[in-house]
């Protein structure tokens, strides 16, 4: 059993999706049940896969026996479990949160469990074909779940995204078809080895690392690429733009590490310089770009949204640093921006369901009607925006002083700017919520079912998100000695 | 020689052909329809290009029998065949997406919708 735990990660979702449309034969809404159980035994799983490579180092498994390169492989080393608990952390809240949120149809939650085994499988796989399979495993269940909103806006932004998300992974895919012809080999480890045999010069080898970070951008949402997310993360449901705002570009961010730093190696961000510029150039753009436009959204999901753009840019840039220290401060801000996005769109549905407010005019006042839930989402804004000791201020100092150490200028001059506009469309939102007039009377709740709007299942979500993206900042020493089990040997070889 | 490269390599020319028609009516088409119908258009294109990478001259199907050999790799056909799986599943999702935008705004429109859209 404990030999088979990676896969077991991916296979016990997938398992546990097929049951709710069978149990829907008989009974109504026993989907989150189901759900909350093969989540609780996931996340208990991934719990256990980190110990062990903690204590043992990299977990390597040959899909039915057949050896790499052959067969399809299956890694964990101190990347994959940091994304893995997040995984498993991450889809446990978002459970609590939906218990009352909705939606509560037997299907949502057999989708919703395809997504973790997506997520799982890009993770922990060893194989960039095995990558492509999983980021559209994700991409369904993703699109199916944005379109689980009650209104047609959902249908239609889920169109978009399936439509911008294909496009990216066809590329994705284009390019490992390149890197195939060159090598012959899919198997990470072995086409790190032999890509470097062909040479990193080669036009095949170039046009493959060209076309799989071109897909994997689409993916993640840089700046121009990421027309499809504003849509998909404003008009799903709270419980789906909780969990997608925090772990589906967040995953793709590490599979574009992972594809940086396991299959072309720091050896060809060296050999090819413009490569590197050309990540650090996208990065800075999408810092920027994102930031000028969440700073012009009214609607304050939508702001959030375009935040990520920018904060997804961030994180990309320290990748493309490729220091240690950079590469530790991507990490720990990748992680901690799952947890302070998710919190944010999860305490964005909570002010709506109490209040109605859903802009940044219609939080004025609210600060003193939702007092927990503003105070929330003032914490998770203030650490978004770098304020020490909030995981947001961790992250962004170590990718700046990995910038400087290395020389990479734009990206610390960009970084500074962007904190400014940070602060710039978050203070807008926190001044409203507790020095304005109050825009929305109060007697103009919206309706309700019956009973109360918000559980205490919600709030409590919302509330650990804030205590997580404080106190996250204590676990940055344990990441960087997660990190320095295998991802430093391949930056600093 | 330029006539060599064309028979010899007219299998690239026509993946590229096909992404390019694909990109273009997923892009320029106004209907939904259409749009994924180019979608599927451009990853045929994928498919194509990697079943080529497969083929060698006079090589024969990788099945193993006496005196045969030497063989086209049958890996990338496997591998398009999962992609084709992939291809189908994410036109069913497009189109009961569509169905249930028709069936909310009427319209299969881009401009249409759009307009619907922001009233």
């Amino acid at each position: 059993m404990i030999d088979h735990l990676v896969v077991l990660l991916v296979v016990l979702p997938i398992l546990g999706a097929a049951v709710p449309p069978l149990a829907s034969l008989r009974y109504d809404r026993v989907g989150w049940a189901i759900a909350a159980v093969t989540t609780v035994v996931h996340a208990a799983l991934a719990g256990l896969l980190a110990w062990s490579v903690w204590t043992d180092g990299v977990v390597r498994y040959a899909v039915g026996g057949f050896a790499a390169p052959y067969g399809i492989e299956l890694v964990a080393d101190g990347l994959t479990v940091l994304l893995v608990v997040l995984i498993g952390a991450v889809s446990l809240g978002v459970l609590a949160y939906a218990r009352h949120a909705g939606p509560h149809r037997n299907s949502f939650y057999s989708q919703f469990l395809l997504l973790v085994a997506g997520l799982s499988g890009m993770t922990v796989t060893g194989d960039v074909f095995n990558l492509y399979v999983f980021l559209e495993i994700t991409g369904l269940a993703a699109y199916g779940l944005v379109a689980s909103g009650r209104g047609a806006r959902s249908a239609v932004a889920a169109l978009k995204y399936l439509v911008v998300g294909t496009i990216g992974a066809s590329l994705y895919l284009l390019g490992v078809g390149y890197a195939l012809a060159a090598t012959g080999t899919l198997n990470m480890a072995d086409l790190s080895r032999k890509l470097a045999e062909v040479g990193y010069d080669s036009t095949l080898v170039l046009t493959a690392f060209g076309l799989i970070v071109a897909g994997l951008t689409v993916k993640v949402a840089l700046f121009p690429l990421h027309t499809w997310q504003p849509d998909a993360y404003a008009d799903s449901p709270d419980s789906v733009s909780a969990f997608i705002s925090a772990l589906v570009s967040t995953v793709s961010a590490y599979a574009l590490a992972r594809v940086l730093f396991s299959v072309f190696t720091v050896d060809f961000l060296e050999a090819v310089p413009v490569a590197r510029w050309a990540l650090v150039g996208v990065a800075c753009v999408s810092i920027v770009a994102g930031s000028v436009l969440a700073v012009a959204q009214s609607d304050v999901q939508r702001m959030l949204a375009y935040s990520s753009v920018s904060q997804f840019g961030l994180v990309i840039a320290g990748f493309a640093v490729a220091t240690p220290l950079a590469v530790v401060g991507a990490t720990v801000h990748l992680v901690g921006h799952a947890v302070m996005k998710g919190g944010l769109f999860a305490v964005t549905g909570i002010i709506e369901r109490e209040t109605g407010a859903t802009t940044v005019r219609g939080y004025a006042g609210m600060g003193g009607r939702v007092p927990v839930a503003a105070g929330v989402f003032t914490v998770l804004a203030l650490a978004m925006v770098g304020v020490p000791p909030a995981v947001g201020f961790a992250g962004k100092w170590q990718i700046v002083l990995g910038a400087v150490n290395a020389g990479v200028w734009p990206v610390v001059v960009v970084l500074l700017a962007s904190t400014l506009l940070t602060l710039a469309y978050f203070a807008r939102v926190g001044e409203r919520l507790y020095f304005a007039e109050p825009t929305i009377a109060a007697e103009t709740t919206p309706a309700t079912d019956g009973g109360e709007s918000v559980s205490t299942g919600m709030i409590a979500v919302v509330v650990v998100a804030a205590v997580l993206a404080v106190g996250l900042t204590a676990a940055v020493p344990a990441v960087e000695q997660l990190l320095d089990i295998t991802v430093f040997e391949l930056i600093t070889q | 020689m330029t006539l060599d490269l064309i028979t010899t390599h007219y299998n690239y020319y026509a993946t590229v052909l096909l992404l390019g028609i694909g990109l273009y009516t997923v892009i320029e088409s106004r209907n939904l329809v259409k749009k994924v119908i180019g979608l599927n258009i451009f990853q045929t294109g994928i498919f194509l290009f990697f079943v080529t990478l497969a083929f060698r001259t006079g090589g024969s199907p990788p099945v193993i029998s006496e005196g045969a050999g030497p063989y086209v790799s049958p890996l990338p056909h496997v591998l398009i065949l999962t992609a084709i799986v992939v291809g189908v599943s994410l036109t069913a999702v497009a189109l009961a997406l569509i169905v249930r935008i028709y069936s909310e705004y009427g319209t299969l429109n881009e401009d249409n919708l759009e307009r619907l859209y922001h009233d």
